[in-house]
């Protein structure tokens, strides 16, 4: 395998509070730290040991403003060879796999890596769109990849259980745990991505499919009923009369 | 125009997720006036086939073909957008199940539809306007959005649509198709599923566990619980990165997201990440040495104990509900 493109994203970290502003149309992003994606750092990780020693390199691409680019910068110290930001904001799931699809098309991979989704909008949609649109197979959620020269063996999750399949080059996969353990930069690494090349495309024109109107946040729950531990019968009654749940 | 419903099974049974799928799908057939269409790919009995009636199908196509008897993503994407072609139909329903998941992107882009995964609710359809609420901020939001394009896909989350019986038996109707062969290249060499365990995502009870078990050789009383309740058993972060429990347990925001009617937390904190991945549950119980712990914040009912005290009690007081029951 000599040439793998990870798709990355730019989302707020893990511990966000996530609040709207302008009567919930806008993510108040206000003091929000970006970071890499966690599904797309496990994938950049893999893609990195699938090309160990000169096997061959890892482009991670991403769409975005100029304002991911220290996103890009972490996946280049991480150990990405080189980086592509396609220079327009993420509309949707449609429009960020026909950018990626476009410049895929003019610059082949032999394996095109996603995380399963980003952690903001919850699409698990750039990696089967990429396939689609690059008439290649696409599968997700995976946890585990081994390749070969020609062909990789995946294990897909599926309900209660997983399945386990070969697929040939070029293909697209949505890597979760599992696929590999993520990835910290050390100090030569963090120096060396300061040097290593960042190319900035213009997008593609294209039509849009969606739009996110508005946002709500889940309603509050009412205040918890504490009940003594040495009354367990009254929780299981109360779930039984009050909640209807068992 | 029509709504297709896309009927999943699993080993040749349709699940409780899929019923959802066909109600979900028949309303908003109603709503545009427009009749519904199921499809079914894979080994299913007639009369399961049928049945799909009751829920709101008018006419069900079954594709029964030895190359198509278990999942492939590339050729059941172009089955399901053939069918939908030569139906007319311009809403396309499936659960948003693992293999739904890869299947709305897919035919997305071939029926040039925006895609609503993850939807929560009916669409609304307004002034010609047509958005749908879907898990955004992995659970910590909502975002409606509005699928511009005249071709739609959604994808329904298990557990978030009421199963509505509407209907009686539907006539089932074979589909024929040469899916090409550039849609075969994976190769299925295993499938390994646990039949005698209740999927997470699917699961109405979901029994999870943290740090708080303080190690794997207690997760006895856990599955105990689970199996006493036909639960799911699932983790929190920490757990799964010790390896206590397998990463397909690991529910919270880089995990799976459940949105079961019954989330039971033993020994779990209830950090922002945690939180997100199950703020959907209809009920929340919360059992935790520490009174303090965020988890009670959102809980609906609570317990304030060490879990290796709580738990036996709680394990027997649900025997004797069921004995009694």
């Amino acid at each position: 395998m000599s040439k793998i493109l990870v798709g990355i994203s730019n989302v707020p970290d893990t511990t966000t509070k996530i609040t709207f502003t302008d009567n919930n149309t806008q993510f108040n992003t206000n003091g929000v730290q970006f970071i890499l994606n966690p599904y797309d750092e496990i994938a950049l990780a893999r893609a990195i040991e699938l090309t160990d020693g000169g096997k061959g390199s890892v482009t991670v691409i991403n769409v975005g403003e100029a304002n991911t680019e220290a996103t890009i910068r972490k996946a280049l110290a991480i150990g990405a060879t080189d980086a592509v930001r396609i220079n327009a904001k993420a509309h949707d799931a449609w429009y960020v796999a026909y950018q990626i699809a476009e410049y895929a098309k003019a610059n082949p991979f032999d394996l095109i890596l996603t995380g399963r989704e980003s952690i903001d909008y919850n699409g698990s949609k750039v990696a089967g769109m990429l396939g689609e649109l690059l008439d290649i197979p696409s599968v997700s959620i995976i946890k585990k990849l081994d390749a070969t020269e020609t062909e990789a063996t995946v294990e897909r999750e599926i309900e209660g259980g997983k399945e386990v399949l070969t697929v040939p080059f070029p293909f697209v996969a949505g890597c979760a745990e599992g696929v590999a353990e993520p990835k910290i930069p050390n100090m030569r690494g963090i120096m060396g991505a300061r040097t290593k090349p960042l190319n900035v495309v213009e997008p593609v024109e294209v039509e849009t499919l969606s739009e996110i109107i508005s946002y709500e946040t889940p309603a509050p729950r009412g205040q918890v009923n504490l009940i003594s531990a040495d009354d367990t019968a009254k929780l299981v009654n109360l779930l039984h009369t009050e909640a209807k749940v068992i | 125009m029509s709504v297709l419903i896309y009927a999943e099974n699993a080993d040749g049974k349709f699940k409780k997720s899929t019923f959802e799928a066909v109600s979900y799908a028949k309303a908003i057939a109603a709503q545009n006036n427009t009749s519904l269409i199921a499809i079914s790919i894979g080994d299913v009995a007639k009369d399961d086939l049928a049945a799909l009636g009751k829920y709101g199908a008018e006419k069900v196509l079954n594709v029964s073909n030895d190359k198509l008897k278990n999942f492939l993503n590339q050729a059941y994407a172009s089955v399901i957008a053939e069918a939908a072609k030569a139906n007319g139909a311009d809403v396309v329903v499936l659960s948003n199940s693992f293999s739904g998941r890869g299947l709305a992107p897919r035919l997305g882009v071939k029926l040039q539809a925006g895609v609503a995964d993850g939807a929560v609710a009916l669409p609304v359809q307004d002034g010609g306007k047509f958005t749908v609420k879907k898990t955004a901020f992995s659970g910590k939001a909502f975002a409606v959005v509005e699928l511009t394009s005249v071709n739609k896909v959604i994808a329904l989350t298990p557990n978030s649509y009421k199963v509505v019986e509407s209907g009686a038996e539907a006539p089932v109707e074979d589909f024929t198709t040469e899916a090409k062969a550039s849609d075969f290249k994976e190769m299925i060499k295993d499938i390994l599923r646990s039949t005698d365990k209740v999927s997470l995502p699917d699961a109405e009870i979901v029994v999870s566990a943290g740090r708080g078990l303080k190690g794997p050789e207690n997760w006895g009383m856990v599955e105990e619980l689970a199996d006493l309740l036909g639960a799911a058993t699932a983790c929190s972060k920490p757990v799964s990165d010790a390896g206590w429990r397998p990463h397909s347990e690991h529910v919270g925001q880089t995990g799976i997201a459940v949105s079961p009617n019954l989330y039971i937390a033993i020994g779990i904190s209830g950090a922002i990440q945690h939180l997100a991945g199950i703020s959907s549950s209809k009920v929340i119980v919360v059992i935790n040495k520490d009174a303090e712990a965020p988890f009670f914040k959102v809980a609906d009912y609570g317990i304030v104990g060490d879990a290796f005290e709580v738990l036996p009690k709680l394990i027997a007081a649900v025997k004797e509900y069921k004995a009694s029951a």
